[in-house]
C-alpha cells in the first residue's frame, strides 16, 4: 500500500509549492502543498506526486543505530 | 539511494536476524499481522521470511486499497465511464482489478470509455482543464496516504471553478479495518490469531502514533509503526517479539524518521475540511464496515461524482468458494484455499487477496510459493 | 538524393500504386538503403542460398515515442531482427522491411527514421535487400509501424535453443538491464520524468560470435526484450524443464533505472531491454565465455546472475541482496506505474 520513497529537494519554483525532487539522477516534479517548512536539500517522503512528510536525518540515523545494537545484542545468525 | 539502501543491507539483516532468533521463547508462537500490502510487498520482494524463525509467523493484512474495493465500486466506476462524454481518470493499478460479469476497466476501455492512467490527481485536473467540453471524473483509491492530494484536489477544482471535473470517492480509513479483524469472536472454532501488528509507514504519516493507542490499550494488542524497507520490518518484528515476551502492548514507532506523533496537521486538516466519514462502506473480503471510509461534504456535493452521476450502487458478494476473508483475518493461509494457483491465479483473480501484486495470495504466488514445499 | 521526398506529409497517394509512390521508394527507401539487391527493383531479392542451416524471424515495431535517446523506431526494427536470428547463434544475412505509414506523418521524420535505420543496416552489415510501404487514412495508425524479417546462417557444430538448459549450467548477461524500457516509460509526457538515460538498443550479434567462437558449446541463447529477464528466464526454464536460481546481487543494473524503477514501483526483471542477451553454457566453460563477452563493447558489463537448477516445478528463484529467496515470475498483465 501507499508506494513512496524518499526523495531531496533540489528545485523549487517561486510559488514555493512545485519542486523539483531527485533521486540517483531521476528528477520529477511533486507537489509541496501539502507539507510545511521544506526547503532546497531536504528530503520528502513522496507519494503520487506529493511529498507527504520531511524526513528527519536524526532520527533516521538513530533507527540505523538501533539495528547495528539488536545485531551486537543477538550475535550473528547461524 | 539514500535512505533506501541503508534500510536493505544484508549484512545488518543476518545480525537482526540473530537477535529475534535470540529472543524467542521456547513453545511461543508469535503471530504478528503487517496490515499494510506495502510491508507485504517488502516481505515476498526481499524473501523476509527465509531470516525470520518458525516460531513467527506473518499473517498478510488488508491494507491493499485496491484489494479491499468492492466489485461494487468498480462496476460503479465503469458505468460512469460507459456515460458519453464522461473522461475517468484512474490510477494505473485499478485497471486490471475484476469488476462483475468478468469485467474490468481494462476490458471497458478497449470497448470504447475514454479511461485514462494518471500517475496523479493533479494530472487528472490538467485532463479536465484541457476538455472543458467532458465530464472528467477522478477515480480516487487509497488509505489515508493517498487521500490528502484528493483532499486538495477538490479544494483547487472548487476554488477554479473547474466545473467539469468531479471525484468519485472511495478512500478508506485503516484504524477501522484494524478494528474489524479483532472484533471477531475470539472464542469459537476458528479465532483469530493475531498478537501484535506491524503499523502502517505512510498512512501514519498522515494520521500519527495516536489512532493505534486504541489496539494497545484496549485489544492489548502491540503495534510497531514501521516503513516499508526489509530492515525496518525486521526491527518490527524484534521489538513485537519483545513486546509480546514481556506482556506489554504499546505503540512503539520504528519510523520515527518519516512519522511524528501528532502526523501531518495539513493534511489531516484539509481531509476534514473536505470529507466526512460514511456510516459503513463495503470492503472486499472483509464486507460491510461501519465508519471505515469517507465521502465528500455537502459544501463539496458539486463535485461528488457520485451525486453528478446516478450509479447502480449495488453490492455484489464475494464468490462463495473464496477463502479471502479467512486470509485476511489469518485464519487461513492463501495456500490453503483451494482456489489459490487453480481458479484463482494474478493473471485471473477471483478473490481480492489475489487482486494487486500487494494482496496476501497474489505477494505469495508471484515470490513465495516455493516455501509450500518445504511446509509439506 | 532529391529533398522532394524529405518536405510536406504522407499522403494517400504515396501508397496508392501510382508515380508519387514510385517516387517516395526511389528517393527516400532505395537511396537510404542502397545495395545490389535492393536496386534490382524486383519484387523479391535473389541470392545465393549457403550450405548448412539457416534461420529466419520476423519482429513488428509499434513504439511511442518514435525518436528516444540511444535510438528510434528506425534503428530498433533492424537491431532487434538481426538479434532475434543471431540468439540461434547465426551470423545474419538479409533483411526485409515493410512500412505502413500514416497519412499525415511528416516527410521529414520519415527521413530521419529511414536514414537510421539505413545506418544501423549498414554498422551491423546486414542490407535491407527488400521492402514494401503502405499508407492508411489519418487516425488509423501511429505515424509509422515498421516489420522487419531477417535471414541468416548457423555455423557447423553450433547448438543453441532454448530447451538445452540442464541443472548446474551457469547464466550469464550481457550488461545492465532496463535501459531500454526505463527510458521509453521516462518519456511519458505524464510522468514528467527527467533522467539521463538512454536505449541500449545495439545489434548484437558480433558479441554472439565472438562467445559462439569462444564456447561452440553454448546452450542458450536469448535477448531479453518485452518481459525483461523474468520473462526470459521463465521461458527458458519452461523450453529446458529446469529450474533457474538468480543471484540478485550479481545481475547488473544502472542507478538511475533502479532509481526510475523505485518511484515507479516497478521491477527492472520486468523491464525490457534491446541489447542485452542471456547466455547459458556449461559450468566449466563460464568463466571463458565471461572473458570473451567482456572483451566486446557490447558485454563490457557482463555478469555471472546464476545457475540452472534441477527443479520439477520450473521455478526460476532469485536470492535476493538482502538474504532471503524468492520466486522471480512473468510479468503479470501489462508493465503499468504503481501507486500502491
Amino acid at each position: 500500500m501507499c508506494l513512496a520513497i524518499p526523495a531531496r529537494i533540489v528545485a523549487i519554483a517561486e510559488d514555493g509549492v512545485t519542486a523539483q525532487i531527485e533521486v540517483e539522477g531521476v528528477r520529477r516534479p511533486v507537489s509541496l502543498a501539502l507539507v510545511e517548512g521544506c526547503g532546497i536539500g531536504d528530503y520528502v517522503v513522496v507519494h503520487v506526486g506529493f511529498a507527504l512528510s520531511r524526513l528527519d536525518p536524526m532520527e533516521a540515523e538513530r533507527t540505523l543505530a538501533l539495528f547495528a545494537e539488536a545485531g551486537l545484542t543477538g550475535g550473528a545468525a547461524s | 539511494m539514500k535512505y533506501i539502501d541503508e534500510y536493505r543491507d544484508g549484512a545488518l539483516a543476518r545480525k537482526l536476524a540473530g537477535a529475534i532468533a535470540a529472543e524467542i521463547q521456547p513453545g511461543r508462537r508469535y503471530n504478528i499481522m503487517e496490515f499494510c500490502g506495502g510491508h507485504t510487498h517488502a516481505i515476498a520482494r526481499f524473501g523476509i521470511e527465509d531470516l525470520l524463525p518458525p516460531e513467527v509467523r506473518l499473517i498478510h493484512g488488508p491494507g491493499c486499497p485496491v484489494c479491499v474495493l468492492p466489485v461494487g465500486r468498480i462496476d460503479d466506476a465503469m458505468a460512469i465511464a460507459a456515460r458519453p462524454g464522461v473522461i475517468l481518470c484512474t490510477y494505473a493499478d485499478l485497471m486490471r482489478v475484476p469488476a462483475s460479469n468478468r469485467r474490468s476497466l481494462q476490458s471497458a476501455k478497449a470497448d470504447g470509455a475514454d479511461i485514462r492512467m494518471v500517475y496523479s490527481v493533479e494530472d487528472a485536473l490538467t485532463v479536465a482543464a484541457e476538455n472543458p467540453a467532458a465530464q472528467v471524473v477522478f477515480f480516487a483509491i487509497g488509505f489515508e496516504t493517498t487521500t490528502p492530494p484528493t483532499a486538495l484536489a477538490l479544494v483547487r477544482a472548487k476554488a477554479e471553478g473547474l466545473a467539469n471535473f468531479s471525484v468519485f470517492c472511495n478512500h478508506v480509513l485503516t484504524p477501522s479495518a484494524m478494528e474489524a479483524i479483532l472484533a471477531q469472536p475470539q472464542d469459537g472454532p476458528d479465532p483469530v490469531h493475531v498478537d501484535a501488528f506491524v503499523g502502517p509507514a505512510h498512512v501514519s504519516m498522515v494520521i500519527g502514533t495516536r489512532p493505534y493507542e486504541t489496539f494497545a490499550r484496549d485489544h492489548h494488542r502491540p503495534v510497531v509503526i514501521a516503513g516499508f524497507e526489509p530492515l525496518d520490518v525486521m526491527q518490527a518484528v524484534l521489538m513485537l517479539v519483545r513486546q509480546i515476551n514481556d506482556g506489554r502492548h504499546q505503540v512503539e514507532n520504528e519510523y520515527s524518521r518519516a512519522v511524528v506523533p501528532e502526523g501531518n496537521r495539513k493534511a489531516q486538516a484539509l481531509m476534514e475540511q473536505v470529507l466526512e466519514r460514511r456510516d459503513s462502506f463495503e470492503w472486499r473480503g472483509l464486507g460491510a464496515l461501519p465508519d471505515s471510509a469517507l465521502k465528500i461534504r455537502d459544501s463539496f456535493a458539486d463535485f461528488d461524482a457520485e451525486r453528478r452521476f446516478e450509479v447502480p450502487a449495488r453490492s455484489v458478494p464475494d464468490p462463495k468458494s473464496c477463502e479471502c476473508a479467512a486470509i485476511l483475518r489469518g485464519q487461513r493461509r492463501p495456500e490453503e484455499c483451494k482456489l489459490f494457483g487453480t481458479a484463482c491465479t494474478p493473471e485471473s483473480p477471483i478473490g481480492s487477496c489475489m487482486v494487486s501484486s500487494e494482496g496476501a495470495c497474489a505477494a505469495h504466488w508471484t515470490f513465495g510459493r516455493f516455501r509450500e514445499r518445504r511446509r509439506a | 538524393m532529391s529533398t522532394g521526398s524529405r518536405q510536406g506529409r504522407v499522403e494517400m497517394t504515396h501508397g496508392g500504386g501510382g508515380r508519387a509512390m514510385a517516387r517516395l521508394v526511389e528517393e527516400l527507401f532505395v537511396a537510404a538503403f542502397d545495395n545490389d539487391l535492393l536496386r534490382r527493383r524486383d519484387d523479391q531479392a535473389q541470392f545465393a542460398a549457403p550450405t548448412g542451416r539457416m534461420v529466419m524471424s520476423t519482429d513488428s515495431f509499434v513504439i511511442s515515442p518514435l525518436f528516444f535517446p540511444g535510438g528510434d523506431i528506425g534503428s530498433l526494427a533492424v537491431h532487434g531482427t538481426v538479434n532475434d536470428v543471431a540468439m540461434a547463434g547465426a551470423r545474419p544475412l538479409y533483411l526485409s522491411a515493410a512500412f505502413i505509414l500514416e497519412e499525415g506523418f511528416p516527410l521529414a521524420d520519415l527521413g530521419r527514421i529511414v536514414d537510421s535505420m539505413a545506418a544501423a543496416s549498414k554498422e551491423a552489415g546486414v542490407p535491407v535487400v527488400t521492402g514494401d510501404t503502405k499508407v492508411v487514412e489519418r487516425g488509423k495508425g501511429d505515424g509509422v509501424f515498421i516489420t522487419t524479417a531477417g535471414v541468416g546462417m548457423v555455423p557447423d557444430g553450433v547448438e543453441i535453443g532454448g530447451d538445452r538448459a540442464r541443472p548446474g549450467d551457469a547464466v550469464l548477461i550481457s550488461g545492465t538491464i532496463g535501459d531500454h524500457g526505463m527510458t521509453i516509460l521516462s518519456l511519458r509526457e505524464s510522468l514528467g520524468f527527467e533522467t539521463g538515460l538512454r536505449s541500449d538498443s545495439a545489434a548484437l550479434h558480433g558479441l554472439v560470435a565472438d562467445m559462439v567462437a569462444s564456447v561452440p558449446g553454448l546452450r542458450c541463447l536469448r535477448d531479453p526484450t518485452r518481459g525483461g529477464l523474468a520473462a526470459t528466464m521463465n521461458e527458458i526454464a519452461g523450453l529446458s524443464g529446469v529450474g533457474m536460481m538468480l543471484d540478485e546481487a550479481a545481475i547488473p543494473v544502472r542507478a538511475e533505472v533502479r532509481a526510475a524503477c523505485e518511484l515507479l514501483g516497478l521491477d527492472p526483471l520486468h523491464v525490457a531491454n534491446e541489447g542485452k542477451l542471456v547466455a547459458i553454457c556449461p559450468p566449466e566453460n563460464a568463466d571463458r565465455l565471461l572473458a570473451a563477452m567482456r572483451a566486446h563493447p557490447l558485454g563490457a558489463q557482463a555478469a555471472i546472475i546464476g545457475r540452472v537448477t534441477d527443479d520439477p516445478h520450473h521455478f526460476v528463484q532469485m536470492e535476493t541482496a538482502f538474504g532471503g529467496r524468492r520466486i522471480v515470475d512473468w510479468l503479470n498483465g501489462e508493465q503499468l506505474p504503481r501507486i500502491c
